[in-house]
Parts: C-alpha cells; sequence; structure tokens
C-alpha cells in the first residue's frame, strides 16, 4: 500500500492552499516582480513584492499549475511576509533540503512549510514546489518599471 | 477475469500475447503494473529484445563493408528489417526505405532535403493545428532559414480537422502539406486520404507522420497514395533510435543527401563525391544496426498477430474506456473525433493533470500528464495539460476499470 506516501504528499493544509490559495492577486503596489514558468509542464507563476529596503512589506502571486506548486506558492507568501530578503533565502535553502530529502531539513524552522516533507518520495514534483521560491528569487533582483524580458 | 472475455471478442489471446511482454508483468509501488503510456513509448516483446541480444552477442559487426562471415550476417539481416517494413507500410521498392532515428529525424530529412532545396520565401507549408512539435519546427526552422511560411488548418470542439477549412488553405503557394495521421495528444484519425487527394488535385505533395498510426491502423503507402511516409520504431514494440522515412523512389532520387559520411557515397576524391544508390544515400555513417533488426522483428511480431485483430480489439477498448470515463463525474475527455485511435485524453475538475499523474502511479498505473508535446493542440482546449491514457493491443478491459478506479482514487483525495 502507498496510499499513506500519496497521504504525506498530499497534507490537508496542502490541498486547503492548493484550493484556497492565499495571496492569490495581482499586488497593486508592487516594487519587484517576476514570471516563472515551468516548460516541462506548462505551470506558470508570477511573484509580487513590496520591498522596504530588505524587508517584505507584502507579497503575493497568480499563476496556474498543480496543486504541489499552488500550494507552495500560497504557503510560501505566508511564511516570507515581514522577513528580510537573508532570512527568505535561508528559509529557502531549508525548504530545498526538506524536498529534496538531502539532509534532514530543520521542521521547527520551517514552520508550516513542514507540510511538504512528503515530497522527498516524489522526486518529480521538486520542481513543482520550488518553481514559487524560483520566482520569488528573481523578483527580488526585478524592479518594477525597470527593463525586464518578461512581459 | 474480464481479460478472459476480451480472448473471446477479439479472436486473439489475450493472456498469450501479454506473456510476450515482460516489462508489463512487474509491480510498481506494490501494485500490479497497469501500462497505458503507449503513445510515448511501448513495451518491447521478448522477440524484438531477442533479436537485439542476438545481434550483439553473435552476429556483431558493420554492415555492407567487410567479406568476413560476420558482416555478411549483419548485412543480410539488416536488410531483410528492410524488406519487413517495406511489406509492413505496402511500400512499392525497398529503396524507397531509408532508416533514420524517428519520426523527427524523418521529418527534419525531408525539411532540409527535400524542401529547402526547391523552396523558397512565401511558399507555404500546410500543417493541421493538432500536429506534434516535431510537425510542426522543423517547419519554422526552414521558415526561418530560407522565408516559408507555416500555415495551420484549423480543427473543431471534437478535434477532428475542418475539412474545408483545409482545402481553402491550399493555394498557389502551397509547396507541401504534412499532417499527422492519428493525432499524438487527441487520438483522431486525420481524414488522409482526402487530404492526400485534395493536395494532388493541385499538385501538392504530402508528407504523413504516421509516428502514432502504424501501432493501431492498416498502413499502405500505396493506397494512402502519399509522397513521405515517417514512423518510428519504439511506438510499435521495436527500440528507441530507430524508424523509417518512406519517399517516393523520384522524389528521393532528386533529393541531395541529408547527412554526409560514410557508407552514403559511391566514390569520394578531393575534387568530387558521387553518392551511393537509394536509400544508402540518406544513410551515412554506420546505422543503427541492431535497431533496424529489433524493428523488423517488432513489425512481423505484429503481422503475426495481424493488425486487424489489433485495431478491433483496441476499437472495443477505447470505446469501453470511452465508456467508463465518461461516467465519471467532472471528467471532461478532451478529443471526442468520431474516428480515433489509442488514446483517452482528459481533464479533471479542479484537479490538476500532474496531480492525477502521481496519484495515478502510486496506484501503478502509468499515464502521461502535461502537454504531449503539442502545446497548440492545448491552448486550442484551452487547457494546460491533460492526463493522457493510451493503449496498446495488449491492454485490457481490466486495465481500463483499474485507471477508472484510480481516478476516482484522485478524486475522493482533492474533494471539496
Amino acid at each position: 500500500m502507498n496510499d499513506s506516501e500519496i497521504a504525506d504528499l498530499y497534507q490537508e493544509l496542502i490541498v486547503d492552499h492548493s484550493r484556497r490559495p492565499r495571496n492569490f492577486r495581482r499586488l497593486e503596489d508592487s516594487t519587484h516582480k517576476a514570471e516563472g514558468f515551468n516548460p516541462l509542464c506548462g505551470d506558470r507563476v508570477r511573484v509580487y513584492l513590496n520591498l522596504e529596503g530588505e524587508v517584505v512589506r507584502d507579497v503575493s502571486f497568480e499563476g496556474e499549475g498543480c496543486a504541489i506548486s499552488k500550494a507552495s506558492a500560497s504557503l510560501m507568501t505566508e511564511s516570507v511576509k515581514g522577513k528580510t530578503k537573508t532570512e527568505v533565502e535561508r528559509l529557502f535553502s531549508r525548504f530545498h533540503d526538506l524536498a529534496t530529502g538531502a539532509v534532514d531539513a530543520d521542521l521547527a524552522a520551517l514552520g508550516k512549510l513542514a507540510a511538504f516533507s512528503g515530497l522527498r518520495g516524489f522526486p518529480a514534483r521538486v520542481k513543482c514546489a520550488t518553481l514559487a521560491w524560483h520566482t520569488l528569487r528573481a523578483a527580488f533582483e526585478k524592479k518594477v518599471g525597470t527593463v525586464s524580458t518578461e512581459s | 477475469m474480464s481479460a478472459l472475455r476480451v480472448v473471446k471478442s477479439t479472436e486473439f489471446d489475450l493472456l498469450a500475447v501479454r506473456k510476450d511482454f515482460p516489462g508489463l508483468h512487474q509491480k510498481v509501488h506494490g501494485k500490479p503494473l497497469v501500462y497505458l503510456d503507449n503513445a510515448a513509448t511501448t513495451q518491447k516483446p521478448k522477440v524484438v529484445i531477442e533479436a537485439l541480444n542476438r545481434f550483439y552477442s553473435v552476429d556483431c559487426s558493420n554492415v555492407h563493408r567487410a567479406v568476413h562471415e560476420l558482416s555478411d550476417r549483419a548485412t543480410r539481416s539488416y536488410e531483410n528489417a528492410r524488406m519487413i517494413a517495406k511489406h509492413f507500410i505496402n511500400a512499392p521498392s525497398e529503396r524507397e526505405i531509408v532508416f533514420v532515428r524517428g519520426a523527427t529525424e524523418a521529418i527534419n530529412l525531408v525539411a532540409n532535403s527535400y524542401a529547402r532545396p526547391r523552396m523558397k520565401a512565401g511558399d507555404e507549408i500546410l500543417i493541421s493545428a493538432l500536429e506534434h512539435h516535431s510537425n510542426i519546427v522543423p517547419w519554422q526552422l526552414l521558415s526561418e532559414q530560407i522565408g516559408t511560411c507555416l500555415v495551420v488548418a484549423p480543427i473543431d470542439d471534437a478535434g477532428e480537422l475542418i475539412v474545408e477549412e483545409f482545402e481553402r488553405r491550399l493555394g498557389p503557394k502551397t509547396a507541401l502539406v504534412a499532417v499527422a495521421h492519428v493525432s499524438n495528444a487527441l487520438g483522431t484519425v486525420m481524414p488522409v486520404r482526402e487530404i492526400v487527394s485534395m493536395a494532388h488535385a493541385r499538385g501538392v505533395p504530402v508528407l504523413i507522420d504516421g509516428a502514432q498510426a502504424v501501432p493501431h491502423l492498416r498502413v499502405d503507402v500505396r493506397e494512402l497514395d502519399c509522397d513521405f511516409y515517417v514512423f518510428s520504431g519504439h511506438k510499435i514494440f521495436g527500440p528507441t533510435g530507430i524508424g523509417v522515412l518512406y519517399g517516393r523512389e523520384e522524389l528521393l532520387e532528386r533529393m541531395p543527401p541529408y547527412q554526409g559520411g560514410g557508407d552514403m557515397i559511391r566514390s569520394v576524391t578531393f575534387e568530387k563525391t558521387i553518392y551511393n544508390e537509394l536509400p544508402y544515400k540518406f544513410e551515412a555513417g554506420t546505422p543503427h544496426i541492431a535497431g533496424a533488426i529489433g524493428l523488423g522483428a517488432a513489425l512481423d511480431y505484429v503481422s503475426h498477430i495481424g493488425i486487424e485483430r489489433v485495431a478491433a480489439h483496441e476499437r472495443e477498448l477505447l470505446a469501453y474506456g470511452t465508456e467508463g470515463l465518461r461516467a465519471i463525474p467532472g471528467l471532461r475527455l478532451i478529443g471526442t473525433a468520431r474516428e480515433k485511435a489509442g488514446v483517452l485524453s482528459f481533464v479533471l475538475e479542479g484537479v490538476h493533470p500532474h496531480d492525477v499523474g502521481t496519484v495515478l502511479d502510486r496506484d501503478g498505473i502509468a499515464v502521461r500528464t502535461g502537454h504531449h508535446c503539442a502545446q497548440p493542440v492545448m491552448n486550442r482546449f484551452g487547457v494546460p495539460a491533460t492526463t493522457r491514457a493510451s493503449l496498446a493491443f495488449y491492454n485490457t478491459k481490466a486495465e481500463i476499470d483499474a485507471l477508472a478506479s484510480g481516478i476516482r482514487h484522485v478524486q475522493r483525495l482533492f474533494a471539496a
């Protein structure tokens, strides 16, 4: 029986966030934004940031994708609000460890993101979970109004 | 139990046939494998695996070169495979059967050796809206190189070609028609005979991409009257990396080689090279000898079962699957053409195909999820991706039932 692995992956919190994603909107007063695309599956995500110096004042996302990618983007926005860029980087690195199962991740430091622990049994789905994070990273570098290759 | 019923209705011994495919008899994630990803690639029968094994362990040698016994055996087996392929699609001559890496390479060969030297800026290549990327991108590359235009005939909501729209696009500038015989994403069987006669009435040659057709339907290139027909070996139970380009002899004769190298020449000096005769002119370098021999074994295997029996069994499976999936609330079939072969493509309300694929995989069911290398088809139906179950003659009604119950499992997991 592998229903337990499936249950580990699609935990209640993940299914809930995929069905009712939080911060799922365009951010009107964004200072930074970026778009991420996974050509393999067609998933798209746009991440909007309102930065005050290094601090994430507000964050939101739009896009379409699977339950894992939507829930990951949704929980990411909840987790990074109020954090500095450096703190976000550290959190992403922990999240990445959790998703790939490479090293034992610091579950306490991950908070709600620990719900993605079931990903380690599904290497093919790691990219779904990290797309929003990579896009967030790109957004830190992309000021709204600057020249960009993204539309 | 249902497997036994199938035996009676389609007049071939399904259980015996399944025994020929070692890959089918395994557990995946602790569940018996239900392999429904045949449009991506098929499992291989023992005869194919044994043919590869025999070549590499007993007959291993290069072809068309040496006088020794092994080379002679390899050459005979390789050329015998060409004869088998010729008979399989009823080509007039073995000179018209070129071994290539697959359907993709065959289309690129035609784009480079047929289209590029004779077409000019403004000439049009007419394709359909349900082509695989392999029958889109080579023509776009050609457009970039010499300024030809890609013209696309639309499909309707069922996924059928709108024949009048196709005909309207056949004009004085149309230099080539290139269409799939069967759509890989939807399973639509295209009206290829009608397409050929409309094109030929205007003097336009036709290439048919048969990658998804040969495993399911009888293909007779003389009856189709097409100018080029291409297919991949691995989708018809043969090895990967081998495929066939059929081309009319008079066209192939006039085409320059696709690649230069050994085996494709008759004589070489630094001043002038004389090319080899057909089909060797298009087979530069050491070919995939084992692959060709394996493909020959695969085609023989299918002929032995009988393509009509294959088609009849698959028709029954497809009808059974269509009915079964339609009965699932929240499931929408994508591609409902009157004539289909081998494909059940669908979306589930509120669940992304990737999540469907992951859950089905853990139930032992292999399907493809994504855009199936046919992004324009996905756009046409307004979906980013679908889940695709694709059939081969070794599939059973019990496996279709397993798919249906897997889908219900998905729905339970994601129920609101």
